[in-house]
């Protein structure tokens, strides 16, 4: 029976919530030593010296190394701009290691660590990306001349289109920089010995990491070993080589000791990839009945001090998907990428996406503010009709599969009364002193499924599909391994889930391994809303596989004909002939006996390895209404409703995809309203404890409301496209055009994110 | 997040707590830890030894002493939030306990430890400056006992000095008076930006949440609620006397507006008239 669609609660749970989760920081093999980073104080200085005897005399200390003790380890990221594991003669961000730390505990690697005193020579910063671009701004990087790493240049700018375009609207934004803040700070630990290497990390692709380990110290993958034990969430940030995992490799080895590295909280701040720090300008042309004729996007991507691969590609990514859920005619991309005195920036949640569908939702709210046309029906007059799929965008990587714009607003109409909050919102700003009421729409599209051949590659991959080997025990039971590297998804489950329904084997006779490189045949790993969309088609793939030999195996016992044998109950039966039948564990059993199965057959033929691919990316896409109320006294920004219509295609488990879009929102919220790490002038980061990095609790949080609308991905055979993304894709846009909308009265067309109470009441100081 | 090494020490009485203060050098007092132990774990405090007052019994009660209650120091927010005799004489307090942190917090946290840390930013020295309590303050010489306008000194800093220890808060009985507390924070379980402290009745008193380095007695505004002044002309001098700064949340400018703007609507929620 298929259980696709159906509400199953997690495999995973019992484990989590009874504290037997086994996390990187719980492992601890015999002679465990711990690892501190002596990290920079300073946003760009020269180093002039480092004291480390103190340190190396403290009872329990085994190294501290510097740049000069490991001058044969080579740097990471991009080559000319790579990053040093240690920093090399200059600091070029506040948190950048200098030096690392060996001690017998934890405790005494911080004793340590403070006592590594590092002599600066301050030189000038530039820890924005005006600074950087500046005249004569200091220059992060000699190589590159001046900050700007790669600069893609308009092929036609639109110049002519929008100076005979009848109206235009014009906006800059600024994507603030975000901290993923996992519940699981970075974590690793290596244990290198005579018969190779284990290196445990919270990581989102053990491969990945097991591969670029091994080809990193020139030793046989064979007995390179990655294990990636429970995750306490990624988000992206786990997807970019870091130097601990090199350092506590290179560390073991030396020390003949595991070495384990454990971030806390504050260093997790600083040195975790940042993401989002985008800054967008943009215009579109568009007649007298608001339909949009020209859109022209220019990205200036913060890339932090070094450029790192991934985030290298975030600016590809949102030019790509700069037009939306519209039609528009002409489209003008360009972007460039800039090196900043600031934590390296790379992928977080949406990578990319969430800056898009927030440009293109901000200004299509602009038109309407602009035209008097209402932001419903501004879109509406602009989406892709749904009879135009596959539709090729300006972008040769996003041609959409399908979808249902025009559909999806209507399903969130439905769920709230819009005239009557239209109406009250009215009468409100009549009032002297009632809070104001905003409504915020946004249409949002994304890309997903990062599966298509060539996707992944580029940012060092060895591919880009993802395993899946299934095999069936003897009793009947089956272990399913995947490359997917699940973090929080739920993978265990919806994976199951598939192949309960393919196999005919029960849900609780199905387990799922992953995040072992010993035991997982090959792998790519969980990002880019891929694990369902990719791995879980490989799941329906390589069940099908089993099925059909299994079914040759039954068709032996029952002495039929293999084509007319059919799944039924707990095993196989005639087709027709229910009663004639055969139980999974018997054939099971069976297929590993040679004398019972047929002559031709093999024993242990029902185990099966795909490794699974997808012809093209998938669009999830949405509409999202956020409503909002405003004190007038205090500016406080009250959130009173999250109306949430998804199209994430097939849905496999409905409580995990509302799962996914109420964080994916949270985070988006969040986003739009209390999240940003800053900088001050001098580089100093100003909020690394999350006592000032606001992350919004239940407290803040609103109900959802949830509606959906299902166009399946003709991509794979499930129609799922991916859902990890959604909610932070499409909320920050609902939440900035409902804050916009309730003070649009007083003139207020932009207002940068995170909108703060001091900002809201700000604006209306201004207005009185 | 991880602390310089300390010794830990653990008092069974006032009396031991004051005599192994005498023996160690560089020694400090534990209460809840939920101010001392993450300032220790960011390594901006730290401490030879640790004596754990926490677990002297003696110093955790609620008790009627006719005309005022009487809360010993190392009793937990939690008690307050939830004691009956409290929310009938000074539901202020018992309030303001129930808005300090989260539920995790208010299990630790104790109201000597969070009065004698001196935050400006904290609930709780609101409601003590509000409701005009006196602090009682032990020491090798015995007890003294100093109002709670002038317990909070400076930043961080209390009458209490090194050796002493806070043993009880004595609040006068506000049977019946109106009170309230309005606090503006971006989360629940935040230090507020700003939040105002309101009683009512014979002694009204107002009191100001981070507006300054100190817990601060707005004694203009609560001199003019003694005079019967309107609502608005309360607010128009509660600001007189703070030194509020700008961080990430807010400039001094919006705090000033915020502690008007609060103190209006504290008024009007306790249906003061003039």
């Amino acid at each position: 029976m298929s259980l696709i669609g159906a509400r199953v609660l997690r495999k995973e749970d019992p484990n989590l919530i009874t504290g037997r989760g086994q996390f990187v920081d719980d492992i601890t093999p015999a002679g465990t030593v711990v690892m501190a980073f002596v990290m920079s104080t300073e946003p760009h200085s020269r180093i002039v010296n480092i004291h480390s005897a103190d340190a190396l005399a403290l009872p329990g200390v085994l190294a501290v190394w510097t740049a000069a003790d490991i001058a044969e380890l080579s740097t990471l990221g991009l080559p000319g701009l790579g990053r040093p594991l240690l920093a090399t003669d200059v600091v070029r961000f506040v948190g950048e290691p200098v030096a690392v730390v060996v001690a017998e505990t934890k405790y005494i690697a911080a004793d340590a660590a403070q006592l590594v005193i590092v002599d600066y020579e301050s030189m000038p910063a530039a820890p924005s990306i005006t600074t950087a671009l500046a005249d004569g701004a200091p220059v992060l990087h000699s190589v590159l001349g001046g900050n700007t790493v790669f600069d893609q240049p308009f092929v036609d700018d639109l110049a002519a289109d929008f100076a005979a375009a009848p109206h235009t609207a014009s906006l800059h934004l600024v994507n603030n920089r975000c901290a993923a803040v996992p519940i699981e700070p970075n974590a690793c630990l290596a244990d290198w010995g005579p018969s190779g290497l284990t290196l445990w990390a919270t990581f989102q692709a053990p491969h990945h990491l097991r591969n670029t380990v091994a080809a990193y110290f020139g030793i046989p993958q064979d007995t390179t070993r990655v294990i990636t034990p429970d995750v306490g969430g990624g988000f992206g940030a786990k997807i970019n080589f870091v130097p601990e995992y090199f350092l506590a490799c290179a560390l073991s080895r030396k020390l003949a000791r595991p070495v384990k590295y454990t971030q806390t909280r504050s260093e997790c701040q600083v040195l975790m990839y940042h993401g989002r720090a985008q800054e967008q300008d943009v215009d579109v042309a568009y007649d007298d009945d608001a339909r949009l004729l020209a859109l022209r996007v220019r990205v200036t991507q913060d890339q932090g001090a070094y450029p790192d691969p991934t985030g290298m590609g975030l600016p590809v990514l949102t030019t790509a998907m700069a037009a939306g859920c519209y039609k528009i005619p002409k489209v003008a991309i360009s972007w460039r990428n800039v090196v900043t005195n600031t934590t390296p920036v790379a992928a977080y949640r949406g990578a990319g996406r969430p800056e898009a569908s927030y440009l293109i939702e901000r200004i299509v709210d602009l038109v309407a503010d602009q035209s008097g046309i209402d932001p419903v029906e501004v879109r509406r007059r602009n989406f892709i009709p749904t009879d135009e799929f596959p539709y090729a965008t300006h972008s040769p990587l996003a041609v959409y599969d399908s979808g249902n714009f025009a559909g999806a607003m209507t399903e969130l109409l439905t769920l709230f009364d819009y005239d009557a909050l239209k109406a009250e919102q009215a009468r409100r700003r009549n009032t002297r002193d009632e809070k104001l009421i905003g409504i915020g729409f946004s249409s949002w599209l994304e890309i997903a499924a990062f599966g298509p051949p060539g996707s992944l590659e580029g940012f060092g991959h060895l591919g880009s599909w993802e395993s899946v080997q299934i095999r069936v025990q003897p009793d009947g039971s089956a272990i399913i391994y995947t490359g997917a590297s699940p973090h929080g998804q739920g993978t265990v489950t919806t994976f199951a889930q598939i192949a309960a329904g393919e196999l005919g084997i029960p849900f609780d006779k199905i387990s799922v391994r992953h995040g072992d490189t010993a035991t997982v045949p090959q792998g790519i790993g969980t990002m880019g809303s891929r694990a369902t969309a990719v791995g879980g088609e490989g799941v329906r793939t390589a069940s099908v596989r089993v099925v059909e030999r299994a079914k040759v195996i039954a068709a032996h016992i029952l002495e039929a004909d293999p084509a007319d044998i059919v799944l039924e109950g707990d095993g196989f039966a005639v087709n027709g002939t229910p009663s004639h039948s055969v139980p999974w564990s018997e054939v099971a059993w069976k297929s590993f006996r040679p004398l019972e199965i047929p002559t031709d057959s093999e024993p242990g033929s029902l185990d099966i390895t795909v490794f699974q691919q997808v012809p093209n990316f998938s669009f999830p896409s949405g509409a999202y209404c956020c409503t909002v109320e405003i004190d007038r006294g205090t500016g406080e920004i009250e959130i009173t409703g999250m109306y949430l219509v998804d199209d994430c295609g097939t849905v496999i488990n409905p409580l995990l995809a509302e799962g996914q879009v109420h964080g994916g929102v949270a985070q988006g919220i969040a986003q739009a309203l209390y999240e940003g790490i800053s900088y001050d002038e001098n580089g100093l980061p100003q909020n690394s404890t999350l006592m000032d990095y606001l992350i919004p609790a239940a407290t803040e949080l609103p109900s959802y409301t949830d509606g959906r609308v299902n166009t399946p991905t003709p991509n794979n055979g499930l129609g799922a496209k991916g859902i990890g993304e959604s909610g932070s894709v499409g909320a920050p846009p609902a939440v900035v055009n409902a804050v916009v909308d309730a003070l649009s009265h007083l003139g207020v067309q932009h207002l940068d994110m995170p909108i703060t109470p001091l900002a809201v009441w700000n604006v209306l100081e201004e207005a009185k | 997040m991880i602390p310089v090494s300390f010794d830990y020490v653990e008092a069974t009485s006032v009396e031991h707590a004051l005599a192994l203060f005498a023996e160690h050098d560089d020694s400090k007092f534990l209460a809840g830890g939920h101010s001392l132990v993450p300032m220790m774990k960011l390594r901006l405090v730290s401490s030879s030894v640790l004596i754990d007052i926490g677990r002297i019994t003696e110093l955790s009660y609620i008790e009627d002493r006719g005309d005022h209650i009487a809360v010993g120091a190392l009793t937990r927010h939690r008690e307050v939030e939830g004691s009956s005799l409290l929310a009938e004489h000074l539901g202020l307090l018992a309030h303001v306990a129930g808005q300090v942190g989260d539920p995790q917090v208010r299990n630790r946290g104790t109201l000597g430890g969070s009065l004698v840390h001196g935050d400006p930013a904290a609930d709780l020295p609101s409601a003590a400056l509000a409701l005009g309590a006196s602090m009682v303050i032990t020491g090798a010489g015995g007890t003294r006992v100093v109002p709670a306008a002038e317990f909070f000194v400076n930043f961080l800093e209390t009458a209490v000095g090194d050796g002493e220890l806070l043993t009880e808060i004595r609040f006068p009985k506000r049977t019946g008076d109106g009170w309230a507390y309005q606090k503006f924070n971006r989360r629940a379980m935040d230090y507020a930006i700003v939040a105002v402290a309101v009683q009512l009745g014979q002694n009204p008193g107002i009191a100001l949440v981070n507006m300054g380095s100190t817990p601060h007695f707005a004694s203009a505004a609560s001199a003019a609620l003694a005079a019967g002044s309107p609502a608005s002309a309360v607010a128009d001098v509660v600001v007189e006397g703070t030194e509020a700064w700008n961080d990430a949340n807010a400039t001094r400018e919006y705090r000033e507006h915020l502690a008007r703007v609060l103190t209006i609507r504290a008024l009007a929620q306790t249906g003061y008239t003039s």
